[in-house]
């Protein structure tokens, strides 16, 4: 779905609005316009500066939140539930090991109901130690129960702050989000940014009111015992919060453009999809060099168009059913792989498409792992490959991109 | 598009410098964008920046590859990095060396300038740090940002004496390029 803001402003005038900043002053000025009550976080490189502004902010009085310093992650991420269900609005941030530490609480704080929202600066999984970005960290997290956005660029990941928690607070949905934006590329990156405003923000995200909250005066259990004749239950109405989440996401994403004029997409994005016959799906800040790419192709007459996921959870079948559905052949591009099967960004869409008549070879390529830089002619080896598909068979389901054979 | 590579050590502030031409051209109403080669930081080993800058918005994120300008904050680095790999051929180098120009060998067609950095640096800086010299440098010999930009972006980062002794460094450098 296309959506146009109802004054769309010139370019001149949006960079009259913007300034250079590094994308994790972007991402804290925005958590500090969403006015947090409490804040915690464990710093863990390339996360580390969005947490070290954040905590300049409370110390110099811009930002009137509850900093906690805790020991780990784990701490982090517990201190928040009890935080969120004291009613308090709650931010945290992390990466890889860090994500991977607070594994058991992430599905805590999603099965409790608990809009805590948090950045992950995505960065590759240990071992071998690498800090360097791919998405293995978040994606790994997909079924843990959040809502996970990924964004494009530093004003993408800097505007989902606010959405995200539009919606995770909304009481249809109580449900946490991680906004996921990858490493160094998106928060070490200096580019003009339009920077957020408290005023601005408070127009847009209405103030949290929960319902239910730990109250000694009205007690209440949160995350209880839940015998065999609940659980199911639980996950379900956990699930059923997910899928009124797509249409929210897209609400919010719409709300947003008609008060600031940007527009992201909503569940998921296109760019030059309308008549392509190669569709590249993706998510994260590589969508920009493809979208280069794509429109040097497009003047050489290669029918190539994009789908970007912006909601990978909840995973937006639909859309991407109806965005493929005159495709002639599919690549996807993602920065993890599930050793033992494959991408699991490929599988997810494969799935998607399995019970319709789109009956089309989806090719999939892990791309950019522990940082491998991605390049435009990875991006022409990808769309050359997956047309070779279409045209003569799937010779491979799947390839590593740029993978180097003198190494093996 | 323009890019440029920054090729610096461990702690001279190549990325500072990057972040400076971004900051630097947008204020003179282009696009930019800058960024880490991000490596794990050690002070003295070989890094990289780079910066774009465009008269739209700027979408591409992978690395600079074919760099418009290549700055070498140490001209040490001429013997352990390939600092014109990929340079264009009517593209520009801006070497930190006491040396001429005529006496850099370089496997390139593009053009090298020279400008001794690290003296103007101690002249006016008291100290052999680099980065806003050779901005002023690159400002000089490229005119791909306006001077007075530059000093507005290396006054958002360096404040009172400070600020002035580099406004003083980049003129110097930019004077002795230009002339």
């Amino acid at each position: 779905m296309k959506m146009m803001a109802k004054e769309e402003l010139s370019l001149k005038e949006r960079m009259a609005r913007m300034k250079v900043v590094e994308g994790s002053y972007a991402v804290a000025n925005a958590v500090k316009c969403c006015s947090p009550d409490v804040i915690c976080a464990y710093p863990i490189t390339p996360q580390t500066h969005i947490v070290e502004h954040l905590s300049q902010f409370v110390a110099d009085g811009e930002l009137d939140s509850e900093f906690l310093t805790v020991d780990s992650e784990f701490s982090a991420m517990s201190s928040l539930v009890g935080a969120s269900a004291a009613g308090a609005r709650c931010y945290s941030s992390t990466s890889s090991q860090g994500l991977a530490l607070m594994w058991e609480v992430l599905y805590n704080a999603s099965g409790m109901r608990l809009p805590i929202v948090m950045t992950v600066a995505n960065r590759a999984l240990s071992a071998p130690l690498n800090i360097w970005n791919d998405q293995q960290d978040s994606v790994g997290a997909r079924d843990s129960g959040w809502i996970q956005l990924y964004a494009e660029d530093v004003q993408e990941a800097a505007d989902a702050i606010p959405q995200a928690y539009k919606i995770a607070e909304d009481p249809e949905i109580l449900t946490p989000v991680m906004v996921c934006m990858d490493g160094f590329i998106l928060t070490h990156v200096y580019e003009p940014v339009e920077l957020l405003s408290v005023e601005e923000v408070e127009r847009f995200l209405p103030p949290y009111r929960p319902k239910h909250i730990l109250d000694p005066e009205n007690p209440k259990t949160f995350g209880a015992f839940a015998d065999p004749s609940y659980f199911t239950e639980l996950r379900y109405m956990q699930w059923e919060a997910h899928r009124r989440a797509l249409k929210k996401i897209e609400t919010v994403a719409r709300e947003f453009a008609e008060q600031f004029g940007r527009w992201y997409g909503g569940l998921i994005d296109t760019y030059q999809a309308d008549d392509a016959e190669v569709v590249i799906v993706t998510m994260g800040s590589v969508i920009g060099t493809i979208k280069d790419c794509i429109d040097e192709m497009r003047s050489e007459g290669l029918k190539v168009g994009l789908v970007k996921i912006r909601s990978y959870r909840p995973f937006p079948t639909e859309a991407l059913r109806k965005a493929l559905k005159d495709a002639e052949v599919v690549a996807v591009i993602e920065k993890d792989v599930t050793v033992g099967n494959e991408g699991a960004l490929l599988t997810d869409l494969k799935a998607a498409l399995y019970n319709t008549p789109t009956r089309i070879p989806v090719i999939g390529f892990p791309a950019g792992l522990g940082g491998r830089d991605i390049t435009v002619r990875d991006i022409r080896r990808v769309v050359d490959k997956t047309i070779a598909a279409r045209d003569t068979g799937i010779e491979s389901e799947m390839e590593f991109l740029g993978l180097r054979e003198d190494l093996l | 598009m323009k890019e440029i590579r920054f090729h610096g050590r461990g702690g001279q502030g190549a990325v500072t410098a990057a972040e400076m031409i971004a900051i630097a051209a947008f204020e003179d109403g282009r696009f930019s964008q800058a960024f880490p080669a991000f490596g794990v930081e050690r002070r003295g080993a070989p890094v990289l920046a780079f910066a774009r800058i465009n008269d739209k918005p700027i979408r591409m994120r992978s690395q600079v590859y074919e760099p418009d300008y290549v700055i070498v904050q140490d001209v040490t680095l001429l013997d352990v990095v390939n600092v014109t790999g990929g340079l264009k051929p009517d593209g520009k180098i801006i070497i930190n060396t006491d040396k001429d120009a005529s006496a850099i060998k370089l496997n390139t067609e593009a053009e090298v300038v020279t400008i001794d950095a690290t003296r103007i640096a101690i002249e006016t800086l008291g100290r052999p740090i680099v980065n806003t010299t050779m901005l002023g440098a690159f400002c000089g010999a490229t005119k791909e940002i306006k001077l007075e930009s530059l000093e507005k972006s290396i006054l958002t980062r360096f404040s009172g004496s400070l600020g002035e002794k580099n406004i003083h460094a980049i003129r110097t450098a930019y004077e002795r390029v230009v002339k």
